[in-house]
């Protein structure tokens, strides 16, 4: 018993010492068209695109890992992946505790999706909106009623089973289940709120910064990332 | 999965529905049934082994063995187990990078608490960035087995030492009259007349058991709770097989599955029960 309890403490600090420069990248997978996990079981998307490339720009070895929204910036600083690409947007109060790179992804509006038909005064209503998100922490001042859900989806959800009047996301987000609905939900309203999407990274980790950074001006620069954009979002999009 | 599948735009009916629950995803579903299975036939044993160890040791005759049992077992039955699910995974992983950095990164001079971050060398991750997925996997699974076998050892223990308490003391004398070892008191009278009073207790907490492996996904594990909730949700035409909420269906499906096991562990309990109480002189024994 001894031996094995010996030998298993020292398989754990043996493990392979060679490594190669290795990127987790690290993405919530519940959130098209930005990133979600297609029928193959994989990770697809925008954000899928466009990390897989910025990858082969900084010539990092990239591996994609799922993890719930709710956790994702914990996870991030104690080290569980190196980068969160995830549709988060840069702001403020995230800066405090990660870094970001700058945006890959401009600034685009967030929408207001009700039943269609029904008559909602946005700031008095019960408003749904993702944990966490910017839309949230909008609803929150906006003297509505904030019923908060762990992923985008529930937020849908509570709308269809009359839980909330309204949910507040990302228009882009949105923008898919508004058309494939029927006509059962409907756009009514947008606010602007946050700057444009970045990818997260520990405040202590400035060498991978500067490299996504480097990459994400070379993409910008080339056009390549505007074709990305147009690809996932439709060619009204708003390009950089 | 079928040849008809390339294209799962122009199926209808049954055919869709056939390439639809065949997909590489579905199989994933699938696949993490196994999951569940495996943890519950890991951390059964597993919190066995740690509830027999701190029963013992709860009724050692040293003072600090005794102290050490008891005060794991009223540790855990005194806090709430999802305060221990998130916390020893955490815990135990933080614990094991910060020592493979003191041992592997002796070198490396930067603290390893910076602000908000935990930075550890490239080298003193536990697993290496380098290591493939299934490697991660393991790694995760091996440590929500860790805190479940902690957390239901700590209560399969209350049980357990519960039961030994309950053996009549004159079986006890019995085998001290006929000069029996402490011992092989221990091991020839206490551990095999025990096991009635402990069934009981035990069950419910298989039961319990069966029931709390959903807590898997709180612990970032891909189990069936996991596979269901993003199987079931609302699928827009970006997928290759959209569709609208289905996510009742799913739990339906979920709902069945604990339901056959629970049901299943019950009447195997109870074959198990009617075994052990033969020659007991307990009411179901009828040697009294």
């Amino acid at each position: 018993m001894k031996k094995i309890i010996l030998s298993a403490f020292a398989a754990l600090f043996l493990v392979g010492s060679a490594f190669a420069e290795t990127v987790r990248m690290g993405t919530e997978g519940a959130y098209p068209p930005y990133n979600f996990i297609n029928d193959n079981g994989e990770v697809d998307g925008f954000e899928k695109d466009v990390g897989d490339m910025l990858c082969i720009r900084a010539n990092l070895d990239c591996v994609w890992v799922i993890n719930e929204w709710d956790s994702i910036i914990p996870n991030l600083v104690s080290g569980n992946y190196d980068t969160i690409i995830a549709g988060m947007s840069i702001t403020a109060e995230r800066d405090e505790v990660i870094d970001f790179t700058q945006d890959y992804f401009p600034p685009s509006p967030s929408v207001y999706m009700g039943m269609s038909g029904a008559d909602i005064d946005v700031d008095s209503a019960v408003i749904a909106a993702q944990t966490a998100t910017i839309q949230a922490g909008y609803v929150a001042e906006s003297g509505a009623t904030l019923v908060e859900f762990a992923t985008a989806e529930e937020t849908i959800s509570a709308v269809q089973n009359g839980e909330a009047d309204a949910v507040l996301a990302d228009g882009d987000y949105l923008a898919s289940i508004i058309a494939e609905s029927n006509g059962e939900f409907a756009n009514i309203g947008e606010v602007s709120i946050g700057g444009g999407v970045g990818m997260g990274i520990r405040e202590s980790d400035t060498e991978l910064k500067a490299k996504m950074n480097a990459a994400i001006s070379s993409m910008k620069d080339d056009g390549s990332l505007n074709a990305l954009i147009k690809k996932w979002f439709g060619f009204e999009a708003a390009t950089f | 999965m079928f040849s008809y599948c390339v294209d799962p735009k122009t199926l209808e009916g049954l055919m869709w529905l056939s390439c639809y629950v065949t997909t590489a995803k579905h199989m994933s579903f699938y696949s993490s049934f196994l999951v569940v299975m495996g943890l519950l036939s890991l951390a059964a044993p597993l919190a066995m082994a740690f509830g027999f160890a701190g029963a013992t040791a709860s009724r050692s005759t040293f003072r600090i063995i005794r102290s050490l049992g008891k005060g794991y077992l009223a540790m855990i039955r005194g806090i709430p187990d999802i305060v221990f699910f998130l916390f020893i995974p955490i815990a135990l992983d933080q614990a094991f990078e910060y020592l493979r950095h003191k041992i592997l990164c002796s070198d490396v001079t930067e603290p390893i608490r910076q602000g908000n971050d935990f930075v550890v060398c490239a080298a003193a991750k536990l697993p290496l960035n380098t290591a493939s997925e299934w490697v991660h996997d393991i790694y995760g699974f091996s440590l929500a087995l860790l805190a479940f076998g902690f957390v239901f050892g700590a209560f399969a223990g209350n049980v357990l030492s519960g039961a030994m308490a309950a053996v009549p003391k004159s079986q006890i004398e019995t085998g001290e009259a006929y000069g029996f070892s402490q011992s092989q008191i221990f091991r020839r009278i206490l551990i095999p007349q025990m096991w009635i009073y402990a069934l009981p207790g035990l069950s419910n907490l298989w039961m319990i058991l069966i029931k709390a492996t959903p807590l898997l996904f709180l612990l970032g594990i891909e189990d069936i709770v996991y596979w269901a909730k993003e199987l079931g949700g609302i699928k827009t035409g970006v997928y290759e097989y959209p569709h609208p909420d289905w996510r009742a269906w799913y739990f339906g499906v979920l709902m069945i599955f604990y339901l056959s096991l629970t049901y299943l562990s019950q009447s195997v309990l109870d074959k198990i029960s009617t075994r052990l109480s033969q020659g007991q002189a307990t009411m179901a024994g009828k040697a009294g």
